[in-house]
């Protein structure tokens, strides 16, 4: 098989090679500081360990001690390292000492999933669609003004969209709730109140998401279908009168939707870090909010549990855009 | 002279850079202040925008307005800094990669991919929240200027390709002209232009990640910039005791420099890609 000497090997070794020095670089350069992230930790533990119960104090910095071979070299401690990523193991967090970061994580990650994957969606129909039309459609005013407004939204940071919409729906016009996940202490179930409870939460964080993913989809489109637009064989279905719907569906819409496809993935991934933001000026209990608490307690170990996870999502997503290219777009043949 | 003219003719650069050079004027004024944006309870608390106090005053004692202009110096300067020592990089790399071609190439591609998929937002807070104390405005363009040249190494690279096949480049090698006349005297004319406008994208991502970081309060929150302006706003509750002044500030501020740089890169972008150009004029 040619395809797979030529394309598919190599494309597996750089994903595996990627994810590795991805998860290097992240053991390795905390580690070169004056002051090692779990010394780091082990002292902050002494120090608390004062106030509160001294032996569980001991307890927990003599399991670290054990676990992460502070006693042995570095490149023990690396291999140590790998051994238990392979098992799945990211240790205990530092701060909720000995819950297991897995567990911390599973409680958050269909959090930040559910709202990714609704906003991945909406992004890609609502960016697509906009910029689409605004492309086609030059003349119209209604649009153009819409290009402008995308000019305008398009470059913010994140946090500063979220935190206008919260002062906006939350603060000035009470609409919605300022943060949280849920309301806190009502029971979470299967029922009506419980649904539109969490997705009237879920509501500024995921319009955040969506304005800022779908101006920056709907300005690519817009220069995509632009370019499209000059094709000869547009021209040529103009010219033989096809209806300008047809036109702009079955001719322009389908030919630029190729190359969005492709950028679905990086889409994702720009979509996930903005997640962790929103999340953090949401007070969303996602995976964001997990670690920004994670920050302000310096718990490494939830850090470096999630920073690995991403790295893997991240280079795998590519992979899988990567392979499945081909069957969106037959002009890409992978060899 | 004429280029300018040229770009001013787009009104997109012409609102840019009017906006731009107000938040210039503002960061020089900041070598004027009456006050030591370090220093808190100079003022009385809490006091909305008057004549004496502009912007009012924050809660921590300070002047909103004269922190401001500190905080857009810095955020400049640093935006500047750390996205020159990126460009560096890119360029580097670009040239290299894109010029000698072969197993270097496939390398320095190796190792750009890498940085383009890692998720940088959270190695970055991975590595602030290590650095923290240390983390000041030289060490924080150090970190974002190693992190944030991939992209758009990856870029020059592809204009160096196309460079490396136009007719001016044999005529050079086959009159005799080492590589780095080469380079140097030929290429850097077509790449500089293209890397200025790589620079100010750039600018805004070290803004981006530089208010992110601020916001989660992992950088050192005594010097002022847009981030630890918005950090101190909002851990001292501006919004829900009614400082509108306080946090709305930064927020302007931040959106217009944002704004202005975005406009600024597409516009100048734009211009020197004359595809883009002719598509925007409406000729073929």
């Amino acid at each position: 098989m040619r395809f797979v000497r030529r394309y598919l090997i190599p494309r597996l070794i750089q994903y595996v090679a990627v994810t590795v020095l991805g998860i290097t670089m992240i053991f390795f350069i905390p580690r070169l500081m004056p002051v090692g992230p779990v010394e780091k930790a082990v002292a902050q533990i002494q120090a608390r360990g004062t106030y509160s119960d001294p032996k569980a104090a001991e307890e927990t910095v003599r399991a670290l001690r054990e676990m992460y071979g502070l006693d042995k070299g570095l490149f023990t401690q690396y291999v140590a390292f790998w051994r238990r990523l392979f098992t799945g193991d990211f240790g205990p967090s530092l701060v909720a000492f000995p819950t297991p970061v897995n567990q911390l994580i599973g409680e958050s990650l269909p959090w930040t999933f559910g709202l990714l994957l609704t906003t991945t969606v909406l992004v890609f129909i609502i960016g697509n669609l906009t910029g689409g039309l605004a492309g086609h459609f030059r003349q119209s005013k209604v649009l153009q003004v819409l290009d402008a407004v995308v000019m305008i939204i398009a470059p913010m940071p994140y946090y500063i969209v979220a935190l206008i919409l919260i002062i906006a729906f939350a603060y000035i016009m009470p609409i919605f709730p300022v943060g949280g996940g849920y309301t806190i202490g009502a029971p979470l179930g299967f029922t009506w109140a419980s649904i539109t409870d969490v997705l009237r939460h879920a509501f500024l964080p995921a319009l955040s998401l969506i304005l800022l993913g779908a101006a920056t989809t709907h300005q690519i489109m817009r220069l995509i279908v632009q370019g499209v637009n000059e094709e000869d064989y547009v021209r040529y279905a103009r010219i033989g009168a096809v209806n300008e719907r047809t036109i702009f569906f079955k001719y322009v819409m389908r030919n630029a939707m190729l190359p969005q496809i492709t950028r679905f993935a990086l889409g994702f991934a720009g979509l996930f870090s903005g997640a962790l933001i929103t999340e953090v000026v949401f007070a969303y209990p996602g995976i964001g909010f997990l670690a920004y608490r994670a920050i302000l307690s310096s718990d490494y170990n939830v850090l470096m549990g999630i920073t690995t996870l991403s790295i893997i999502a991240l280079t795998t997503s590519t992979l899988l855009m990567d392979l499945l290219n081909p069957l969106f777009d037959p002009r890409i043949r992978l060899t | 002279m004429k280029t300018l003219r040229a770009l001013f003719r787009d009104r997109r650069f012409a609102i840019g850079a009017i906006v731009m050079l107000v938040l210039l004027v503002l960061a020089l004024l900041s070598f004027r202040s009456p006050y030591d944006p370090t220093v808190w309870r100079l003022v009385p608390l809490d006091q909305p925008p008057s004549r004496e106090h502009l912007l009012g005053t924050s809660s921590l004692g300070q002047d909103v307005f004269w922190v401001l202009t500190f905080a857009i110096r810095n955020s400049l300067v640093l935006a500047l800094f750390s996205a020159s020592i990126s460009r560096i990089i890119a360029l580097f790399v670009g040239l290299v990669a894109g010029y000698s071609g072969g197993i270097a190439d496939r390398i320095l591609m190796f190792i750009t991919d890498g940085f383009i998929v890692l998720p940088l937002l959270l190695i970055l807070v991975l590595l602030a929240m290590i650095l923290q104390e240390h983390l000041n405005l030289v060490t924080m363009a150090l970190l974002f200027g190693v992190m944030g040249w991939a992209l758009d190494a990856r870029f020059l690279r592809s204009q160096i390709l196309s460079l490396r096949e136009r007719e001016f480049t044999y005529t050079a090698i086959l009159s005799g002209n080492p590589t780095l006349k080469l380079i140097f005297n030929e290429y850097l004319l077509f790449v500089v232009p293209l890397t200025m406008a790589t620079l100010i994208g750039n600018m805004m991502w070290v803004t981006g990640m530089e208010v992110t970081l601020a916001y989660l309060g992992l950088t050192d929150v005594t010097i002022p910039t847009l981030g630890t302006m918005l950090h101190f706003a909002l851990n001292y509750q501006a919004v829900l005791l009614g400082i509108w002044w306080w946090i709305f500030t930064p927020i302007a501020a931040a959106v217009a420099l944002f704004v202005a740089l975005y406009l600024l890169s597409i516009s100048i972008s734009e211009y020197l890609d004359p595809r883009a150009r002719i598509q925007r004029v409406g000729a073929r």
